[in-house]
């Protein structure tokens, strides 16, 4: 799983979640301040992820996941793991 | 100013009504809900919506569209549940009809109240919810399913949206939800504690495990080869109520506030009574004791005389245990002479927290056209209290106040009178 996938992936999360267009978005676009995202949101948009990836991604690491550039780090490091 | 008609004899303030919004299997909004009902057009059919396959009960009153207009965008709409999506459909129906959707309004948000009933909340979203729980594992489970199935989220999702920082909390009464939340909000006016309130009900119950457990008590109708012909309230061939969803809201407002912003005042919260028959869990008392003493709490809180009514909104299910009760009970206290009595519920089914509400819309309305739907459906009663049913066609009375009654699983009963302007 190369990392442009996996950033594809959350820029899918978003689109399904969050209603946003694909083209708007960028690894630097934040959640919280570009997309008005709560944290509600950004579990849902993990959740997306973990379905997508067969992951489980405890909720305390979502704090300080800021951007999706960072989202996808989160998801690369438990594929990592895995 | 406070002049004199703005205060009711004890002091406190008269609450009029300025706006009237509804989301209902009749139709998307009041106009739409109102010429059905008069029309008596049952809305009644098969649900499409899921699987019916081995329910002993297979159709329902459903809202054809939530939202024709769009007002919720996607993304909004995914975060709440359909009992909250009607809710503020309806309200921004009654608040465009109140004025207070104009960007110039003046008004004191921080004294604007909300308070919508239901009678489950968001049961949708639970019921989902539980069985992606069940088949797909515990981290599977939704982070918004708490916002979006909690019995007050519509109240806070009305507030959210319009800025209201007045009291916002939901009723939850059963199917006298709607009611008591339009009386306790008047309250809130009454008291002085609020200039204006968004008060009514919402419900989306058709769901596959609430179907099946009011048809497990045998409250629903089961004529599944007939559905426009189930619901028929006081009806000698009534077998029970048809499901419905959907929501009313009605803009309320102290008549000072309304008389100062120049709002168009389209009737009066006159009256409220509530009570509890204290009785049985969801049988209504057969003396009808808690009824009786509920609609003459309505009727002495407006100050009137039973015959200053034109007309009564009878709760009327179709079941065959309500309708026998609350005609007895109606008899009780309008004695042989009373008003015309209708049902709108064989049109609409039975909104179960949103009856009320939609019922107070609709009540007033033609209580202010002086035109009492018939109830559907009926065509030969086996009611023996001597109640005035109107079958057929469409009652002419003269403009006169109307009382609304609901009653709720719990024993809860709730009335209102309500005088057009």
């Amino acid at each position: 799983m190369n990392r442009t996938d996996i950033v594809d992936a959350v820029y899918d999360a978003c689109v399904e979640i969050l209603k946003v267009d694909k083209a708007d978005l960028s690894e630097a676009t934040a959640f919280a301040d570009d997309l008005d995202a709560d944290s509600l949101a950004l579990v849902e948009v993990v959740m997306e992820l973990e379905e997508r990836f067969d992951l489980r991604i405890p909720e305390d690491e979502l704090e300080g996941v800021a951007t999706i550039g960072a989202a996808a780090d989160l998801v690369a490091g438990h594929l990592a793991a895995a | 100013m406070a002049s004199a008609d703005h205060r009711r004899p004890d002091g406190s303030a008269r609450v009029v009504v300025t706006g009237l919004g509804a989301v209902t299997p009749a139709g998307g909004d009041v106009e739409q809900t109102l010429a059905t009902v008069l029309a008596a057009r049952p809305a009644a059919a098969p649900i499409t919506t899921w699987d019916t396959e081995g329910h002993p009960v297979t159709f329902a009153a459903a809202v054809a569209d939530v939202d024709p207009a769009g007002l919720i965008d996607a993304r909004e709409a995914r975060r709440m549940d359909r009992a909250s999506r009607l809710g503020l459909v309806a309200a921004e129906e009654a608040l465009g009809r109140a004025g207070l959707l104009d960007p110039d309004v003046v008004l004191d948000r921080g004294r604007v109240a909300v308070a919508i009933g239901t009678g489950v909340g968001g049961i949708l979203t639970l019921e989902d919810q539980i069985e992606t729980r069940v088949t797909r594992g515990v981290h599977r489970v939704s982070p918004l399913l708490i916002p979006m199935m909690m019995a007050n989220a519509t109240s806070g999702l009305v507030a959210l949206r319009h800025g209201f920082r007045g009291a916002a909390f939901s009723v939850a009464t059963a199917c006298a939800s709607g009611t008591n939340a339009i009386g306790e909000a008047a309250d809130l006016i009454r008291a002085g504690r609020a200039d204006v309130a968004v008060a009514g009900g919402t419900e989306a119950s058709i769901t596959p495990t609430a179907m099946a457990a009011f048809a497990r008590m045998a409250a629903l109708s089961t004529r599944n080869d007939d559905p426009a012909a189930a619901s028929r309230p006081f009806d000698r061939d009534r077998d029970g109520f048809v499901m419905g969803e959907g929501a009313g809201v009605l803009v309320l407002e102290s008549a000072e506030h309304a008389a100062r912003r120049g709002a168009t005042v389209l009737g009066e919260v006159a009256g409220y009574g509530a009570t509890c028959d204290a009785h049985h869990i969801t049988a209504p008392d057969p003396d009808g004791t808690g009824a009786v003493a509920c609609m003459r709490q309505a009727l002495a809180d407006a100050g009137f005389e039973p015959a200053a009514i034109g007309h009564v909104n009878a709760h009327g299910t179709s079941t065959p245990l309500n309708d026998a009760a609350e005609s007895a009970a109606t008899a009780k206290v309008f004695g042989a002479d009373g008003p015309p009595v209708t049902s709108t519920k064989g049109v609409t089914g039975h909104l179960v927290g949103a009856a009320g509400a939609v019922e107070a819309v609709l009540g007033l309305r033609c209580a202010a056209a002086g035109t009492v739907p018939p109830v559907a459906n009926l065509t030969e009663t086996d009611v023996e209290a001597p109640v005035d049913l109107v079958a057929g066609e469409v009652r002419r009375i003269a403009t006169a106040p109307v009382l609304s009654n609901s009653f709720g699983f719990g024993g809860h009963n709730a009335s209102l009178v309500l005088v057009p302007a």
